[in-house]
C-alpha cells in the first residue's frame, strides 16, 4: 500500500528527515514513536502534501502511483487522510457545510454521484451518534470553539465520512481524555479491513493498547532506528528513549 | 453649447446654464435658488482632487477628464426586468419609468421626484451640504428626478425595491438623481437598491439620497452597486435620525470602474442607533471607496460598522471612517471594523479611521486587518480533497460572511447572498462551499 523509501526532506532549508524507509503493507496498522523533533509531524506533511515541505530525495509510493507527484487535494482522492495534530479553523465555514462539500468533492473527483443534502445529513448523524457528537457540531463553524477532544472528534467524523485508504494520525491521543481517546481508537478499528492501512504518530503508549498496532517504528533524527511488534510500544514506555536513541548512536 | 469646454466642471456648468429654465422646477424659485446656490458650491471646489483630505485615496481626475453627454429620452423597450416580485420603482439612465416599475395600492406613497417637486420645498436639500460635498452639489445642480418615498406614522412598509438602470449609449451619459426618503414615528421600511449598467458602457451615476428617520421608526437600506465595469458610479447619502430610531445600511460595491459610496449619517435623539455594514468585491482595474461620516449628536446612541474588502487583480479598495462624539453624546457606544482580503499581490487597500470624541462617558472602538488567505487554512481544505480554487473561494465567502450576518433584514441579505455569488460566477470560479 505505502513503500517509503531513502525519503529526505527539509522544512525551510533545515533537514529533518535523512533517509526514511518504511513499507506498510494493506491492512496493517504500523505506528510512529519518537521523541519531540524527531521528524514525525513533517512526515505526516510531506505524506499528505503540504507547501514547505521540500523533498530533497528518495520516493513514496502509494499503490502504484507516485504519490510525491501529486497535489494534496489528488492524494485526498486517492485516499490518503491526515488527522492533523492541531486541527484547523474556519471561522465562517459551517461544518456540515465543509462537510458535504469535501465528501462531494472527493466523489466527483472518483466521478461517483454527488449526494444530496439530506442524504448527507443522514450520513453524518449516523457517525456523529458513533462518536458521540452532539447535532450541534454541524451547526457550528468548523473547529472554532471546539474543545480539544471536539477537534478531534470532528477530525475522526472526516476521516470516518471520506472512508480513506491510508490514515495518517499525527498525534491525534494529544489532549483527548479516556472516553475521548476511546472514541477516536473506536472510530479507528471501525474501518480496519483488508483495504485500510494507517500510520499512527504518538508520544505515548497509551493510545496503542486501543489501537494496536501490527508494527511499531521508533524514528529519531528523521529515520527509523527500530522496528519491532507492539510490544515494542510497552519497552520504550519503561526505558524511554533515550536507549535506543544512543544505541543508534 | 459648442462654445464651453467638453469636460470637468466647466462642461456641467456650462449644462446647467444651457438648461436653465427646461430642467425640472424651473418655474419654482426655491428650486432656482437651491440649483444656482450647488452650482456656485461646485464652480467653487470642481470636482476634488487628491489634495482634498476626504479624497486622499481615490483620484477623479479620470472622471474629470471624461466627455459625458445627456441620458437620451427614448424610450428603451428592450430592456428586460425580471417581473416585479412586489413593489418596485424603475429608473433608466436616472428617470422614472412609471411603465416598468410596480408601485399600486401602496399603504405608503411614492413618487417620483420630478412630478412632486412642487411639494418638496421643506424636504429637498434638509440634509444635504454642497458647500461641503462637492458631489453633492453636482447633483443638487443637474438633479432631474429621483425617487421620493414617505411613510406615514407608525406604517410598516415592507420591502420597496428601487432599479437605476443604465442604458447603452455612445453619450457617455451622466445622471444625477435625487432620492428623498421620509419615516414617520415609528414606521418602517426596507428599500433594496440596485443600481446597474452595460457591462462596457461609460457613463456617470451620481444619486444623492436624503433619509429621515423620525423618532422610533426604522429604515434598512441594502444597495447593490454592480454598474457596468467602465461606469463611474458616485454617491452620496445623508441620513439623519431621531430618538430611538434605527438606519441600518448595507452596501455591497461590487461594479463601477470607479466607486465612491459616502455615507453621512446623524444621530439626532437619544437611543438612535446606526448600523453600517458592507462589502466590496474588486477585481482587476476596479477602484472603490467607502467613506462614512457618523455623527454622534445626542446621548445613548450607539453605531456599528463592518466593512470587508476583497481584491483581487490590479484594484484598489479604500475605507475612510470618521466617528463624530459630541460633548453632548454621552453613553456613546460605537465601533468600527474595517478587514481587507488581498487575494493579488497588486492590489492595494487603504483604510483611515478617525475618531474625534468630546464626550468623557463613550465607549468607542474601531480596528483594521489586511491579510491574505491563510495557507493552513488552503492546505486543511485541500487535504480534504477540495480543489485549490475551490478552497479559495470557500475561504473568501468566509471572510465576507460576517458582515453579510450583520445584514438584520432576510430580503436584503438574500439579494447580497444572490449577488456575491454572480460575482464569484463572474470571476470564473465555480463552486464555492455547498450547503447541507
Amino acid at each position: 500500500m505505502l513503500k517509503i523509501e531513502n525519503l529526505h526532506a527539509t522544512v525551510d532549508g533545515k533537514q529533518i528527515l535523512n533517509g526514511l524507509n518504511l513499507t506498510i503493507p494493506s491492512g496493517e496498522i504500523h505506528a510512529i514513536m519518537g521523541p519531540n523533533g524527531s521528524g514525525k509531524s513533517t512526515l505526516s506533511y510531506v505524506l499528505a502534501g503540504r507547501e514547505g515541505y521540500e523533498v530533497t530525495e528518495g520516493s513514496v509510493t502509494f499503490g502504484e502511483v507516485d504519490l510525491l507527484a501529486m497535489e494534496p487535494e489528488e492524494r485526498a482522492v486517492a485516499g490518503v487522510f491526515l488527522a492533523f495534530q492541531a486541527p484547523v479553523e474556519l471561522p465562517g465555514v459551517g461544518n456540515a457545510n465543509f462537510l458535504r462539500t469535501a465528501l462531494n468533492a472527493v466523489r466527483r473527483a472518483k466521478g461517483e454521484a454527488e449526494i444530496d443534502a439530506i442524504q448527507f445529513l443522514k450520513l453524518a448523524r449516523a457517525r456523529m451518534k458513533v462518536l458521540n457528537m452532539p447535532d450541534d457540531m454541524l451547526k457550528r463553524p468548523v473547529n472554532v470553539g471546539f474543545s480539544g477532544g471536539e477537534k478531534k472528534r470532528n477530525e475522526m467524523l472526516q476521516m470516518a465520512l471520506l472512508s480513506p485508504k491510508l490514515a495518517l494520525l499525527d498525534e491525534t491521543d494529544s489532549g483527548l481524555d479516556i472516553d475521548a481517546l476511546k472514541l477516536v481508537s473506536d472510530t479507528v478499528n471501525s474501518l480496519r479491513g483488508p483495504d485500510f492501512s494507517a500510520l499512527v504518530i504518538t508520544h505515548y503508549q497509551r493510545l496503542l493498547t486501543h489501537i494496536v498496532p501490527d508494527r511499531v517504528h521508533v524514528l529519531s533524527a528523521g529515520r527509523i532506528v527500530k522496528s519491532g511488534g507492539p510490544e515494542l510500544a510497552h519497552e520504550l514506555e519503561a526505558s524511554g528513549y533515550g536507549a535506543i536513541q544512543d544505541a543508534a548512536a | 453649447m459648442t462654445a464651453i469646454s467638453s469636460t470637468g466642471p466647466a462642461a456641467f456648468l456650462g449644462r446647467h446654464e444651457g438648461l436653465r429654465g427646461r430642467l425640472p422646477g424651473a418655474q419654482l424659485p426655491w428650486v432656482e435658488a437651491l440649483r444656482d446656490r450647488s452650482a456656485a458650491a461646485f464652480r467653487a471646489q470642481g470636482f476634488p482632487t487628491r489634495r482634498v483630505e476626504a479624497w486622499k485615496y481615490t483620484d477623479l481626475a479620470v472622471v474629470n477628464a471624461s466627455v459625458f453627454g445627456e441620458p437620451l429620452t427614448a424610450v428603451d423597450d428592450a430592456l428586460a426586468l425580471p417581473p416585479a416580485a412586489g413593489p418596485r420603482a424603475v429608473f433608466i439612465d436616472g428617470r422614472f419609468r412609471a411603465d416598468l416599475s410596480a408601485l399600486e395600492g401602496l399603504p405608503f406613497t411614492v413618487e417620483n421626484l420630478a412630478s412632486a417637486l412642487p411639494r418638496l420645498e421643506s424636504r429637498l436639500g434638509a440634509l444635504a451640504r454642497p458647500e461641503e460635498q462637492s458631489l453633492a452639489a453636482l447633483n443638487g445642480m443637474l438633479f432631474e428626478d429621483g425617487l421620493v418615498v414617505t411613510v406615514p406614522e407608525s406604517v410598516e412598509a415592507g420591502v420597496l425595491e428601487l432599479f437605476s438602470f443604465a442604458t447603452e449609449s455612445e453619450r457617455a451619459p451622466a445622471f444625477h438623481p435625487r432620492h428623498l426618503v421620509r419615516l414617520g414615528a415609528g414606521a418602517s421600511l426596507t428599500l433594496v437598491e440596485t443600481a446597474a449598467g452595460p457591462a462596457t458602457a461609460r457613463y456617470l451615476h451620481n444619486p444623492v439620497f436624503e433619509i429621515e428617520v423620525a423618532e422610533g421608526a426604522r429604515m434598512n437600506h441594502g444597495r447593490l452597486q454592480q454598474e457596468g465595469r467602465d461606469a463611474f458610479f458616485l454617491s452620496t447619502v445623508y441620513a439623519r435620525v431621531q430618538a430611538g430610531g434605527t438606519y441600518d445600511n448595507f452596501t455591497m460595491n461590487a461594479g463601477s470602474r470607479l466607486a465612491r459610496n459616502e455615507i453621512h449619517v446623524a444621530l439626532c435623539g437619544p437611543k438612535a442607533e446606526c448600523h453600517m455594514n458592507g462589502v466590496q468585491l474588486l477585481a482587476d482595474g476596479q477602484h472603490a471607496d467607502t467613506t462614512t461620516a457618523l455623527d454622534h449628536a445626542a446621548p445613548d446612541c450607539s453605531s456599528r460598522q463592518t466593512y470587508k474588502t476583497v481584491l483581487s487583480g490590479k484594484s484598489r479598495g479604500v475605507f475612510q471612517g470618521k466617528i463624530l462624539v459630541r460633548q453632548i453624546a454621552q453613553k456613546t457606544d460605537g465601533y468600527q471594523m474595517n478587514q481587507a482580503l488581498l487575494l493579488s499581490p497588486d492590489a492595494e487597500i487603504d483604510s483611515k479611521p478617525q475618531l474625534e470624541i468630546y464626550a468623557d462617558d463613550v465607549k468607542c472602538s474601531h480596528g483594521a486587518t489586511v491579510g491574505e488567505l491563510d495557507a493552513e487554512q488552503i492546505f486543511f481544505l485541500r487535504s480534504r480533497g477540495i480543489p485549490l480554487e475551490q478552497a479559495k473561494a470557500i475561504l473568501v465567502e468566509a471572510f465576507l460572511t460576517e458582515a453579510v450576518e450583520a445584514v438584520a433584514d432576510e430580503a436584503i441579505r438574500d439579494a447580497l447572498s444572490r449577488a456575491v455569488t454572480g460575482w464569484w460566477q463572474r470571476q470564473g470560479i465555480q463552486g464555492g462551499i455547498e450547503a447541507a
